[in-house]
């Protein structure tokens, strides 16, 4: 009796592991057949010389690495540069005004009014499309552009400057772009982790004296960590496969002196003569750079360090 | 347990990164079977294909691609057998039955090319009703398709006479013959002989003539079209609006086809264009507009507001760009195309410092189509015919590829409102026959690009001329690998 009983339950057990399964088969087919092949074929084509000559084949003909060499022998370092400086300046202020904003909507002191409002607004831009956004800023940042202008009679900007002649503002304006688009996503994800704080620890802290400052670095900050890690890692991400906005911006060219062009574009450029050898190369390249950065950020940020320490000791002093 | 955790969800974000890898790796399964398919069929076959085919039923539906709603506009106007218009405009439907049906991909960023080449590797699978049966080609890039097979002879495969091509002007057919077999590839209903359109205020102000010959007297080597900059500079206009304006009058005139072998070769023709360029910008002669039809200053440069004295245009250009971007009102907000809109009847046109050509639209037949009498039906009518032809000249101002049509309207009394009264038919009849093709290949339209997107930053002021050059030899080569080594005049 008892034993029928166990087999009950095991096959009970079995039976909702099968549909768990069958509930995620659908990501799984979906990315086998559509990130997973592709992805080994890349990797199995970076290894040809195979591209075509107008209409017509070369290759697939096995070089071994020589695709990578001649990569590295080229300017992709300096192409992967540009597009890491393009990433931090867009995302240094992106994170600092997000966390602002994420800690003005969530402080009940300040209790804001108005925040449906005016977290629709800063999400909005996020809804643009980006091709249309930097067609948007093409027009208004040309040399004969309006934007150019205005700047020029507020006297910002000498009337010699072109933004889309000089390394900063071509690098400035796509920065800022991305900044626009993407800060509003990063403040509700903030948001949401700070809403995920129990509010004892606030009032406890207040208690205790803690300034508002205090309680900020001292108990947000540790505690939105996870929320953090992701939201560097996603955005690191997004920054290294950054393409749209340079690619209509300088018109696919990368200009100034090819300063703005990114590895997404270094790829397509490749694609013009449906080069898979070379573009696979490239794209294996990023691969590997984007996991390291992102196992670097990983381990710096859920390791103990020396981050929450002061929470720590100060805890431990209250207590004690 | 904590540590399966983080090594699981560092599995998920590799495989979020995973989607760049997905960019490279198009439809190289295509690639494999069109590398299979694209074995050369001998001509003969082809024909005796084309014959047995004309004797089987033809297809219900004739696929045409092209970039832009011109050629559209042409054959819905000017193909005697349509009967209708679908109100979209994306089937056309004619008096036996078939439909035509259209696919327009715009040319920006290589678009339709990518799109057509894709199209054309799958052609063979392709069911009948698919399967494309004319593409438009430009002459930038003609070679590229008239090499290759996909492009049916014009004579053997779909039927046309040589008494029907006789009154096409010779380049129009050099340009698209197939450098292999001698076939005649394509076919096109405009000739694109290049002038230069000034405005007329202008020069009366700058010149004190607005006469096209007193002011072509003016024009007519680079050394006085920089002697009249400086004089449009000092009237408080500007001389050219893009950097790239004046650049295929020069990379016209080269002495040597762009690529040899795998050789680029730059002509010293070509760095006169970056000396002129780079002196008109240090003078403040240009508008400093890179590109061309991309930028919005550019067209605008060709409105009422402009300063800017005029445009190298060819026919095409004077009807289909310019007109439109001269009325202060377009046409689409009920603006008419008569003097008084803009600045209509403003223009006018001389030949300019060197003869050129720019552009043009080819007709091409498309290997396995089942539809060869109709495209030779419209081959015939639409570039072979003289009175269609004449026509629509006349209605349009459109130069078009018959030189007796065009001779009789050049002796006309014929005149264009929109340039002033000139018959400008005359101009382009006389320059017509000067275009020489005999430079042109198949890497022109890249080299092109890469050349002028280069010289761009050296123009701008951010770059020198050394890095302008390293920066061209760097981008010609990742657009086409099999290019080895770029030669500069010394």
């Amino acid at each position: 009796m008892k034993t029928q009983n166990q087999t009950v339950r095991n096959t009970k057990r079995i039976r909702y592991t099968k549909w768990g399964y069958l509930f995620i088969a659908p990501f799984f087919l979906v990315f086998l057949i559509f990130q997973f092949i592709p992805l080994c074929s890349t990797i199995y084509y970076s290894f040809f010389k195979y591209f075509r000559s107008g209409l017509k084949i070369v290759g697939p003909i096995f070089i071994g690495f020589e695709n990578y060499i001649s990569l590295f022998s080229t300017d992709l370092p300096k192409y992967f540069g540009n597009t890491v400086i393009i990433w931090l300046i867009g995302f240094v202020p992106q994170i600092v005004i997000s966390l602002l904003l994420a800690a003005w909507f969530t402080n009940t002191r300040l209790n804001l009014r108005c925040q449906g409002f005016f977290k629709t607004i800063i999400y909005m831009p996020n809804l643009i499309m980006a091709a249309a956004f930097s067609m948007l800023f093409y027009t208004l940042f040309t040399d004969n552009g309006p934007a150019k202008n205005i700047l020029v009679s507020m006297g910002i900007v000498s009337s010699q400057f072109n933004f889309l002649a000089s390394v900063s503002g071509t690098r400035g304006l796509i920065a800022f772009m991305n900044f626009l688009m993407w800060f509003g996503n990063t403040t509700i994800l903030l948001m949401a982790a700070i809403m995920g704080i129990d509010p004892s620890l606030y009032e406890a802290a207040e208690i205790d004296g803690a300034s508002s400052n205090q309680s900020f670095w001292m108990i947000t900050m540790p505690l939105i960590r996870p929320i953090m890690a992701y939201v560097l890692i996603t955005s690191m991400i997004g920054g290294l496969q950054m393409f749209d906005v340079p690619q209509i911006l300088t018109n696919g060219v990368g200009n100034p002196d090819r300063t703005t062009m990114t590895m997404i574009m270094f790829v397509n450029n490749h694609m013009y003569s449906k080069n898979y050898g070379m573009a696979g190369a490239i794209s294996n390249v990023l691969f590997i750079l984007c996991a390291i950065l992102s196992l670097i950020v990983y381990n710096s940020f859920t390791k103990k360090s020396s981050f929450d320490s002061p929470a720590q000791k100060r805890r431990g002093k209250v207590n004690g | 347990m904590k540590k399966a955790r983080r090594i699981t969800s560092m599995v998920m974000a590799l495989a979020m990164m995973t989607g760049i890898m997905a960019t490279a790796t198009g439809c190289q399964s295509n690639a494999n079977q069109s590398a299979a398919s694209s074995a050369p069929a001998s001509s003969q076959e082809a024909s005796s294909e084309a014959a047995s085919s004309q004797a089987e039923p033809e297809g219900k539906v004739l696929n045409i691609w092209c970039w832009n709603d011109e050629f559209q506009s042409r054959f819905n106007a000017y193909y005697p057998d349509v009967k209708e218009v679908a109100k979209d405009k994306s089937t056309t439907t004619l008096n036996d039955g078939t439909i035509v049906k259209w696919t327009i991909n715009p040319n920006e960023n290589n678009n339709y090319q990518n799109k057509l080449d894709a199209a054309l590797q799958n052609q063979e699978s392709a069911a009948a009703d698919d399967k494309i049966d004319i593409f438009l080609v430009e002459a930038d890039y003609a070679l590229k398709y008239c090499n290759s097979d996909y492009t049916l002879d014009i004579k053997k495969d779909i039927g046309l006479t040589d008494s029907d091509l006789a009154d096409q002007y010779k380049y129009t057919q050099d340009l698209v013959t197939d450098k292999s077999t001698g076939a005649i590839k394509a076919t096109s209903w405009q000739a694109t002989p290049g002038v230069y359109a000034y405005r007329r205020s202008f020069a009366k102000q700058v010149l004190g003539t607005d006469d096209p010959e007193k002011v072509q007297e003016q024009l007519s080597s680079w050394d006085k079209f920089d002697q009249v900059a400086e004089k449009v500079k000092k009237a408080g206009l500007l001389m050219l609006s893009s950097y790239e304006d004046d650049y295929r009058v020069f990379a016209n005139n080269i002495s040597q086809p762009w690529v040899d072998g795998t050789t680029v070769t730059v002509d010293p023709n070509v760095m006169r264009w970056v000396d002129q360029q780079k002196t008109f910008t240090q003078k403040g002669y240009t508008h400093k507009v890179r590109g061309q039809f991309t930028d919005p200053a550019w067209t605008a440069d060709q409105g009422p507001k402009s300063k800017v004295f005029g445009f190298f245009y060819s026919t095409w250009g004077i009807n289909f760009t310019l007109l439109g971007n001269s009325l202060a009102k377009p046409t689409s907000e009920g603006g008419k195309e008569e003097v008084g809109n803009g600045i209509y009847g403003d223009w006018a046109v001389c030949q300019g410092p060197q003869s050129y050509y720019w552009g043009g639209s080819w007709i091409c037949g498309c290997k396995g189509s089942d539809n060869i009498g109709t495209i030779k039906k419209v081959m015939q009518a639409l570039t072979c015919n003289k009175e269609i032809m004449k026509k629509i000249t006349i209605d349009t101002q459109d130069y078009t590829n018959n030189k007796s049509a065009m001779n009789e309207i050049a002796n006309s009394d014929y005149k264009s409102a929109f340039l002033g009264g000139q018959n400008h038919i005359k101009l382009f009849a006389d320059v017509a026959d000067k275009i020489d093709m005999k430079n042109c290949g198949p890497y022109d339209q890249g080299c092109t690009e890469k050349f002028t997107q280069a010289m761009n930053d050296y123009f701008d002021g951010s770059i020198d001329l050394a890095k302008a050059k390293a920066n061209f030899e760097k981008a010609i080569k990742e657009t086409y690998p099999e290019l080895t080594e770029v030669k500069w005049p010394s």
